[in-house]
């Protein structure tokens, strides 16, 4: 997806683990995913650019979808659907 | 007739395998094996395993020698006789106090380090470790290195999934785990 198509999207559960380093954002995101409806969709914010990775092998483990990922003024956000 | 009866006696041994065959497969757990207790490598050992927690793994990790002290609640004074009064001393009192594996400095590196760690928001050692509880990760404590040490049950942190084992437990739970790390 691209960057407009992702920002576009209604967000059902915004994550900002911004400032904190590995393993913060993929733990804070394991935590908020409890309180994202399923079947919509996660934002995780994360100023470490290795949360991209970590994201799409979790969303794979865990059977999200992962939607895409876009830069920010300084940081990145991760997109993912709840699966279950 | 005869082939038939082939057929189903081979069926029974084919069942027979996959049981055996799935009883020993090994489970979706890390095991981790902390011996060190310096700062750098107990902190990889968290990190490890609430990544490992985060993908719904479950996780043990198995607290030996060294490793020991890092458990240490440095709020916590218990009586001991002499030679555990020394080994105290000389002990790391806590995840607080230990020492890095590298550039050691007199102490002066892991002051560094967690200034570093602070200034990238990375969490210290301490506050892994809550997690890590928060998580269910569960530690296994040496109760021979504990006392060889002179270390008590009563001055080690409150974790709530903290068990005092012997090699036993290690080679249970390093035996049935998907991967096994010691650090």
């Amino acid at each position: 997806m691209t960057a407009e198509e992702l920002m576009a999207m209604e967000v059902g559960k915004l994550v900002d683990a911004r400032g904190t380093a590995c393993p913060g954002p993929l733990l804070d995101a394991k935590r908020a995913i409890a309180e994202c409806p399923v079947g919509e969709v996660m934002e995780v914010q994360s100023s470490d650019d290795g949360t991209i990775i970590d994201i799409q092998r979790w969303c794979k483990k865990m059977g999200h979808e992962y939607l895409g990922d876009r830069e920010d003024d300084g940081f990145w956000s991760v997109y993912l659907r709840r699966a279950k | 007739m005869e082939n038939e009866m082939g057929n189903e006696q081979m069926m029974q041994d084919l069942i027979k395998r996959v049981e055996t065959l799935e009883a020993n497969a090994p489970e979706d757990r890390l095991a981790l094996g902390c011996l060190s207790g310096d700062l750098d490598k107990t902190m990889a050992a968290f990190i490890i395993a609430i990544g490992a927690a985060a993908f719904d793994m479950e996780v043990d990790i198995f607290f030996t020698f060294w490793a020991t002290a890092a458990l240490r609640d440095p709020k916590k004074k218990v009586k001991k006789d002499l030679l555990g009064n020394m080994f105290g001393m000389m002990l790391p009192n806590g995840a607080g106090k230990l020492p890095l594996s590298k550039m050691q400095m007199m102490g002066m590196g892991p002051l560094m380090i967690k200034g570093v760690m602070k200034k990238h928001g990375a969490k210290s050692l301490e506050e892994l470790m809550k997690d890590a509880a928060d998580l269910g990760v569960r530690l296994h404590v040496c109760t021979m290195s504990m006392d060889l040490m002179g270390i008590k049950r009563e001055e080690m942190i409150d974790y709530p999934h903290m068990q005092f084992v012997g090699v036993g437990t290690f080679v249970d739970i390093f035996s049935n785990a998907k991967q096994c790390w010691f650090l």
